[in-house]
């Protein structure tokens, strides 16, 4: 490729950086190619789709403005979607989170092998697959031979099998659990990493003016894992805001809607009602609420 | 890690046991539900008494999932090949004998998977350096660029997406989940970090030396940013492997079905035969669970190093 190298004098400097800059695009070419035309193109036509009446038949459509929008926040179905996904994103973010802590807090000094051996047991249900994991926690909360029921009901905890995934009172909830499962994996292996890496000086300091572990934890630990906490809550949100396997395999959105997430009603509306122009409005403003928390997130992080 | 024989309070034991306790219940079961569900008999899976460990062991299911003939062994559709060909068909090879579908599914994840991680690999490699050790104009607009698309979903851009797959003749292809999954910059900047680690001197002392750009990156630079590239591969390896949602787009036809979608499409065909849905389950994820488990020092890596912090 580019082979001259001698370039000890100053004059040469100028050549020196467009050598730079010329070596570095050619780097950069492969990556920058998937990147613009698989990515940014589809993001940049994204907005341009939410401004059109862009059906399957006619995938150009034309644009009628902001009507789309206008429409969503009429749209019944799409407002307790957004409902939905804001109570999955409040329940299980916050217990998410203190779970993962919770548990790291106590396998972080543990020996090398159990901590490995915890960090593997909750990463799991990750790696299944949620397609995986879904068919068998159907299969627990089935109605008739499901292990839930059974154990349940023979246990004494509710009387006669409860029909989990059909009945609106219990559905979300039962979505939640399994959303849970598949979420708190990557929040321990990072608060174990964190936890590691705190001022060992700083704990052993104040131990020895007598600070209780709780007064250790939250006075010097939890301070120093607070941008791992930050990046943990914007991750498992982002996660939770795009729940949508466990919707489609288990409920399909229902019964009644009561299930629908936004994520789930894009995929909906684009492929059971073919309205790409609206699925994308609904597409731009999930990006436009994940891109607010993360902004919020990048400040918090930085003020520290 | 750490040393030091420190007293365990009562607290401590109550925690740790119910640590475990949900780590079996809620975290392992499922699992062992699949592996061993997958071998029950029908009567078993339908009984409203659970069979903690299956009564009598049968292969009924696996015998059923592997039943239907109905695919190529090896089928690939050349990306862009209708652009070559005189009459604008695409160039698709194929060979071997006609095998199950499930073993079809099980053949296409693996490509794919493979596939996504080599060129992901290759591509955030050179790209991290560039990014990591290169001073040129347009380098801080692109790294900008890089962590606010990290930031969005995913799922937003695949409907634009889809469309596109089609005007560029890829559709229904392997390759319209792969590219998407290359094109995704969490690999780059994930390189970008583990690049940052080499010394500048080690770099200016390769090029006095007269070694080449290429020369510098493949006899330095990737040596040393081998771990990283390590838990990229793995990394990039699993999540294409359960990237259900884009499979779900992008692939309708039966000869480009995937692990997950096969499962999903069985759901929708025999869906109170949890027999053959855990078989179908157990073939899904526990190739990859030991793929995990073999390589997880280089996972847990790539998580933590790929944490986006301030």
């Amino acid at each position: 490729m580019l082979t001259l190298a001698k370039a000890n004098q100053p004059a040469m400097s100028r050549a020196l950086a467009r050598r730079e800059t010329i070596s570095g695009y050619l780097f950069l070419l492969p990556s920058l190619l998937f990147f613009l035309v698989f990515v940014v193109y589809p993001m940049i036509m994204c907005v341009y789709t939410s401004l059109t009446n862009a059906t399957m038949a006619d995938g150009g459509g034309s644009l009628i403005g902001l009507k789309n929008y206008v429409d969503l926040f009429q749209d019944e179905i799409f407002l307790k979607s957004l409902v939905n996904t804001v109570i999955i994103v409040v329940v299980s973010v916050p217990t998410v989170c203190a779970f993962s802590l919770w548990v790291s807090a106590r396998i972080y000094n543990m020996r090398d092998w159990a901590c490995s051996a915890f960090r593997v047991i909750f990463y799991l249900p990750v790696v299944t697959g949620s397609v995986a994991v879904t068919v068998v926690w159907k299969w627990i909360y089935h109605y008739y031979n499901g292990v839930l029921n059974y154990v349940g009901t023979n246990t004494g905890l509710w009387e006669k099998n409860i029909n989990w995934l059909g009945d609106p009172k219990f559905a979300l909830g039962c979505i939640i659990l399994i959303l849970f499962t598949t979420s708190v994996g990557q929040p321990i292996v990072l608060y174990v990493s964190a936890l590691g890496n705190v001022d060992q000086s700083l704990v052993e300091a104040a131990q020895v003016d007598g600070a209780t572990d709780l007064q250790v934890f939250w006075k010097i630990k939890w301070p120093q894992i607070m941008p791992t906490t930050l990046y943990i809550l914007v991750i498992t949100t982002i996660n939770s805001f795009q729940c949508f396997a466990l919707i489609q395999l288990l409920t399909s959105g229902g019964p009644n809607h009561a299930t629908d997430t936004v994520m789930y009603y894009i995929y909906y509306s684009a492929f059971t009602l073919y309205k790409y122009g609206y699925a994308n409005a609904m597409g731009v403003i999930l990006a436009l609420c994940i891109a607010a928390l993360s902004a919020v997130q990048f400040k918090l992080a930085k003020s520290k | 890690m750490k040393s030091g024989v420190k007293k365990t309070s009562p607290y401590q034991i109550i925690t740790l046991i119910l640590i475990v306790i949900v780590a079996a219940v809620v975290f392992l079961f499922p699992l062992y539900w699949i592996v061993t569900g997958a071998f029950k008999t029908p009567e078993a899976v339908n009984s409203a008494v659970p069979e903690w460990w299956p009564g009598e062991w049968t292969m009924r299911n696996f015998q059923t999932l592997f039943d239907k003939r109905s695919a190529p062994l090896w089928e690939l559709h050349v990306p862009l090949s209708e652009w070559f060909t005189s009459d604008n068909t695409q160039v698709v090879f194929s060979s071997g004998p006609v095998l199950p579908a499930a073993l079809r599914w099980l053949i296409n994840t693996v490509f794919m998977s493979v596939a996504a991680m080599i060129l992901t690999c290759l591509t955030a490699a050179l790209a991290g350096y560039a990014l990591a050790k290169k001073r040129f104009a347009g380098r801080a607009v692109l790294f900008s660029l890089i962590v606010a698309a990290m930031a969005l979903p995913k799922q937003v851009i695949l409907i634009p997406l889809l469309r596109e797959m089609s005007v560029l003749h890829l559709a229904d292809t392997i390759w319209s989940v792969i590219f998407p999954i290359v094109g995704w910059p969490f690999g780059v900047f994930l390189m970008k970090q583990f690049a940052e680690g080499i010394p500048g001197e080690v770099l200016e002392a390769a090029r006095i030396d007269g070694a080449g750009e290429l020369k510098t990156f493949t006899t330095i630079v990737f040596p040393m940013i081998k771990p990283g590239v390590g838990a990229l591969a793995i990394f990039t390896f699993i999540n294409t492997w359960n990237d259900y949602f884009m499979q779900l787009l992008m692939l309708r036809g039966t000869s480009v079905l995937t692990m997950p979608l096969g499962i999903s499409k069985m759901m929708g065909e025999f869906g109170q035969d949890y027999g053959l849905l855990m078989a179908g389950a157990a073939l899904a994820s526990v190739p990859i669970i030991v793929v995990f488990l073999v390589f997880q020092k280089y996972f847990t890596k790539g998580i933590t190093m790929g944490a986006v912090k301030g």
